[in-house]
């Protein structure tokens, strides 16, 4: 592979100032193009969103229906979950071609809901449920340290191949350029501290007010210093069905109020676990000759998520079990539940490399 | 802090506060310098910055999360698990 240098990036040192700043932003990246149909369900939803906007929803309910009846494991299924994160992706940034009108179309909420029941009930029935025997930020913390499943990011600092990393990149775009974006759904459901503590690691996610320090812009360039296409959704026909279900996953908790001790929770494992990882893959990289411009957003990682973990354990998830009691158990299921599909869907990834193979679809 | 200064709207400095994190770092908030061993400046980047108490970060003065590596511990262990789990059926083993 040839890696090029990026003469319109932004900034290659962090603090290279606000001159450079703002020179780009995430914005050309939405609304992500309509990917290819994965089976029946998917189908019959971008039959409908591309149709008449009044054409009526029954093909995509039959199709749901059946769908839903037929899946063995709604965790690894394919049509299911990119129909699910299709129908999500009208909150976030929107679809190219679809009518900004579907995103609180009742009909296709209505055909929603029973997705987003099952999809919690899959989780409810896969995910170890927590118990903290004394507090809550302890318990997230020994919940993290247990976690000692094969690292994917022990074999990229070691093994990995440029085109394996370029998959890895590949399989976080679909997340990370809309990096930080389903946790901040909750900030207006929380309150006092929690809600203070959220925004404080928001503020830092959205790149504490340099566009150019935005998470999802420095993953940007990450991808064009890697020699890929860093619109949102470029991906979306190569990657596997476990980077669907993690962003599924995280929108799920997000969107509804009822789950936002989940999305807390999930923020702090996500957080918790990213700062060695990051470490490891910056210098995965650097061994590969990958610019500084790659490595730019794992350097940015190491000492943020070792701020942010503190943040999100103690002064948001700690506080708000103490101000929601009722919502320990949700924050505790939410870190278990990240834990598990990311593990997954990363430890998917090591054992596919490990045996050679590639774990997209479609080669790049 | 440099850019993210300039970002905050004008008014009375934020005192600085320093928080030590049960068997972690210490995290520092408000308006303050840092200099290094040789008397330079040192740019945290952020807001709110952690400054490693372990010894083992690979970018001090700051945190990398090393701690959790050498067990770095503030106090004694505990005794007894902080997390049990509610059934302990077969689940997928986690990575990062």
């Amino acid at each position: 592979m040839t890696i090029t240098a990026q003469p319109h990036r932004a900034a290659a040192a962090p603090m290279a100032g606000d001159q450079a700043a703002a020179s780009r932003s995430d914005a050309p990246m939405r609304p992500m193009a309509l990917p290819e149909p994965r089976g029946p369900v998917s189908a019959a939803l971008m039959n409908l969103l591309t149709g008449p906007e009044r054409a009526p929803v029954g093909d995509l309910a039959v199709a749901t229906t059946e769908g839903l009846a037929a899946s063995d494991d709604l965790l690894a299924d394919d049509d299911v979950q990119l129909a699910l994160f299709l129908m999500y992706e009208l909150h976030y940034g929107g679809l190219d071609g679809v009518p900004d009108s579907w995103e609180w179309d009742p009909r296709l909420l209505a055909v929603r809901r029973p997705i987003e029941r099952e999809f919690e009930g899959a989780l409810r029935r896969t995910v170890r449920q927590p118990l903290a025997a004394r507090d809550v930020p302890e318990a997230l913390f020994a919940l993290v340290g247990d976690d000692d499943g094969p690292s994917l990011s022990a074999f990229v600092e070691r093994d990995a191949t440029a085109e394996q990393v370029r998959e890895i990149l590949v399989c976080r775009s679909i997340y990370t350029l809309k990096e930080a974006d389903p946790h901040s759904w909750a900030i207006p459901r929380l309150h006092g501290h929690a809600k203070s503590a959220l925004v404080e690691i928001q503020a830092d996610e959205y790149g504490g007010g340099r566009a150019d320090r935005l998470h999802a812009t420095i993953f940007a360039q990450t991808l064009r210093g890697a020699g890929l296409d860093d619109r949102y959704g470029a991906y979306a026909d190569h990657v596997p069905v476990e980077v669907y279900t993690s962003m599924n996953l995280m929108s799920l908790f997000g969107l509804h109020r009822r789950l936002r001790g989940a999305i807390v929770g999930h923020l702090a494992a996500y957080e918790m676990t990213s700062s060695l990882p990051c470490r490891a893959y910056a210098a995965g990289l650097r061994r590969l000759d990958f610019g500084e411009d790659v490595a730019d957003y794992f350097d940015e990682h190491v000492e943020a998520d070792a701020v942010h973990e503190q943040l999100a354990a103690r002064d948001l998830a700690g506080s708000l079990a103490e101000e929601e009691p009722d919502l320990a158990r949700d924050i505790l299921f939410g870190a278990s539940a990240c834990l598990t599909v990311d593990g997954r869907l990363w430890g998917s990834l090591r054992e596919h490399f490990e045996r050679g193979e590639s774990v997209l679809r479609k080669p790049l | 802090m440099g850019a993210a200064a300039s970002a905050r709207p004008p008014g009375p400095a934020r005192p600085a506060t320093i928080t030590a994190c049960p068997d972690g770092p210490l995290l520092v908030r408000g308006d303050l310098s840092l200099f290094d061993e040789h008397g330079e400046p040192v740019e945290p980047g952020r807001r709110t910055f952690a400054l490693c108490r372990c010894g083992a970060s690979a970018v001090r003065p700051f945190c990398d999360g090393s701690h959790k590596l050498v067990g770095f511990r503030t106090g004694p262990p505990p005794r007894t698990p902080a997390v049990t789990y509610e059934e302990d059926e077969p689940a997928e083993g986690p990575t990062a």
